[in-house]
């Protein structure tokens, strides 16, 4: 790839030659950008407190590096990781399908329909989510069995089953994610569903197209753009909102850890462990975040902005271009061009 | 009323009456089209001639009246002396032998125009993909857009996007076709554009019906003007009487503000 000068650095040389010094051509004046001393100071400052701050990570063997280390790829820690993700993972593919329906529940013209939705999401927002984890896997002390039979009963003749053995921790613990997780899920669906300009239904409805094709093929991808950060918002809450389940004793990411300082006493270095494995998936879902945000950004602005990769990649062979190129002073393009540079 | 059999694109209009939070909009029209003819509504803002149009594809629904295209209710069966209201997909499949044409454009900003224009023939499974693609190609050649498939609606001037959604409402082969206002949001230089390529398919047979501004286009492409004050329709006729020679008080009034 080539850079492509400004447009500015074509301006004729020869103008600065022709006119006398004194007088001031318009054409070619250097323009002087305006000094932000607050900005500069500000920058200074908050510099010297992060640098600061590393010194200290490198200089404060409280932190116990070495500790850390050994126990950053440990197996209670990678099986922990490994729950933690499919907590997060199923539990987000539940919320956003039970979402996805009380979202169009709520819209529905049905008040029936719309007032069952509206009434879940009350609920499952009123209760902490630590609380429904708790209840859900007490589930057994309410209704000691489960099944089907004969209505308003508990004559479950069909098939029955004890509560406890249905309802394990991991089920429990999906439960009150996915149930949680599907009360904040149908807002922020349904926010960006009424977000839709409503000409884009009606001028679907006038065309004839059905009404499911309407919604997810004319008005969802739309609503994805307000609905894409607010989710990833959601699915990094769950990331660590899955710690919580270890009150009831699942080995995830949270409970490992706390197993191991508990053994050896080493809280920090540990802790700090599972703070940078939950940096790194938040990361990385972060990144996802922006490339699904650019994908349901087709159409919205004349042309999408590079990505920071297609952007780094431009910078480098440009500075491989200038290696190659011309001897320094010489006609570089991206050099700003005032009258004065104009000599060469 | 007379129910034609043979005909395509006659719109009949009863006795129709619409009101919004207890304000009559519509207070009884009745307008025949005639298939093939082109059909300007005149009015001030609030007459209603929006309404009346969206009356035709059942996008807005009637108080009482009736509104038929071919003979047919959109919205509507009847049954033993009594409307029926139709389930959603009879009524998506009604409406589309009628098209409409938008103010604001309203394409689908994250389709191309291309698939702008296929998307109704795919959804509803009239052609294939490549059908579909075949005919989109050449509706968007008609409108003069054949370089602009895969740009953006909003990559478009508003003039391109207007007729990108004139293609769009052309790929349902539609008998009749409204346009409600097609020039009101664009700038006064990309309207010819707009009413270059509704004056040929005034030329080719489909009912056109009308909302606009524009008086001189009305006068010279429309077979009838209808003018509409307060939910009524006041004064219809050829475009050399109502716009020419108009007998009623306000239709004068609302010429001479128009046309200054």
């Amino acid at each position: 790839m080539t850079t492509t000068a400004p447009a500015h650095a074509a301006r004729p040389i020869d103008t600065s030659a022709t006119i006398p010094p004194t007088k001031v051509d318009l054409g070619t004046i250097a323009v002087v950008p305006t000094r932000h001393w607050w900005r500069w100071t500000l920058s200074a400052l908050l510099l010297f407190v992060v640098a600061q701050f590393v010194w200290s990570l490198f200089t404060n063997d409280r932190y116990m590096w070495g500790t850390f280390a050994q126990y950053f790829f440990a197996e209670p820690v990678l099986i922990g990781i490994g729950y933690t993700l499919t907590l997060t993972a199923i539990s987000a593919v539940v919320g956003f399908a039970l979402g996805t329906l009380l979202a169009l529940a709520r819209l529905s013209a049905s008040p029936l329909v719309s007032s069952v939705a509206w009434g879940y999401i009350w609920f499952f927002r009123s209760v902490p989510l630590v609380v429904q984890i708790i209840v859900w896997y007490n589930l057994g002390y309410l209704y000691p069995t489960l099944g089907l039979g004969t209505p308003f009963t508990t004559d479950f003749w069909i098939v029955e089953f004890p509560t406890v053995q249905l309802v394990s921790a991991f089920a429990a613990a999906i439960l009150g994610l996915g149930l949680h997780q599907a009360a904040y899920s149908a807002e922020i669906i349904r926010g960006g569903l009424v977000s839709v300009d409503p000409g884009q239904h009606e001028a679907a409805a006038a065309l004839g197209i059905p009404a499911s094709r309407r919604l997810f093929r004319i008005i969802l991808p739309q609503a994805m753009r307000s609905i894409v950060p607010n989710a990833t918002n959601e699915v990094i809450g769950l990331v660590k909102g899955a710690s919580v389940v270890f009150v009831i004793a699942i080995p995830e990411l949270f409970y490992a850890v706390q197993v191991i300082y508990n053994r050896n006493s080493r809280v920090i270095p540990l802790l700090l462990v599972a703070v940078v494995w939950y940096t790194i998936i938040t990361t990385i879902l972060s990144v996802a975040q922006y490339y699904i945000e650019r994908h349901y950004a087709r159409g919205s602005a004349r042309a999408l902005p590079p990505t920071p990769i297609e952007r780094a990649r431009r910078w480098v062979s440009t500075q491989w271009a200038r290696l190659g190129d011309a001897p320094p002073g010489g006609t570089d393009a991206t050099r700003p061009v005032t009258a004065k540079g104009a000599d060469a | 009323m007379s129910v034609a059999t043979a005909t395509r694109g006659l719109v009949e209009i009863h006795n129709v009456h619409k009101s919004f939070h207890g304000v009559e909009v519509l207070k009884g029209i009745d307008l025949t089209v005639q298939p093939g003819e082109v059909v300007a509504l005149l009015g001030p803002s609030g007459s209603g001639k929006s309404t009346l149009l969206r009356t035709i594809n059942h996008l807005e629904t009637v108080d009482a009246g009736s509104v038929t295209v071919d003979g047919e209710f959109i919205g509507y069966e009847l049954r033993h002396g009594k409307l029926h209201e139709l389930h959603e997909r009879e009524i998506l499949r009604r409406r589309t032998r009628v098209g409409i044409v938008f103010q604001n454009f309203h394409l689908f900003p994250h389709l191309t125009a291309l698939e702008n224009v296929t998307e109704a023939p795919v959804a509803l499974k009239r052609l294939s993909k490549d059908d579909a693609r075949e005919l989109a190609l050449g509706l968007l050649d008609r409108v003069g857009l054949s370089d602009k498939a895969d740009a953006y609606p909003r990559q478009l001037s508003g003039g391109q996007q207007q007729r990108v959604a004139i293609a769009r409402a052309l790929a349902l082969k539609p008998q009749v076709l409204l346009f409600d206002e097609p020039t009101s949001a664009l700038d006064p230089e990309l309207v010819g554009e707009v009413l270059d390529v509704i004056r040929d398919l005034a030329k080719l047979g489909t009912t056109l019906v009308i909302v606009t501004h524009e008086i001189g286009f009305a006068r010279e492409v429309a077979d009838r003007v209808v003018f509409l004050d307060q939910g009524r329709v006041v004064e219809q006729g050829t475009p050399d009487e109502v716009l020419g020679r108009p007998q009623h008080p306000r239709t004068r009034e609302f010429l001479a503000k128009v046309l200054g």
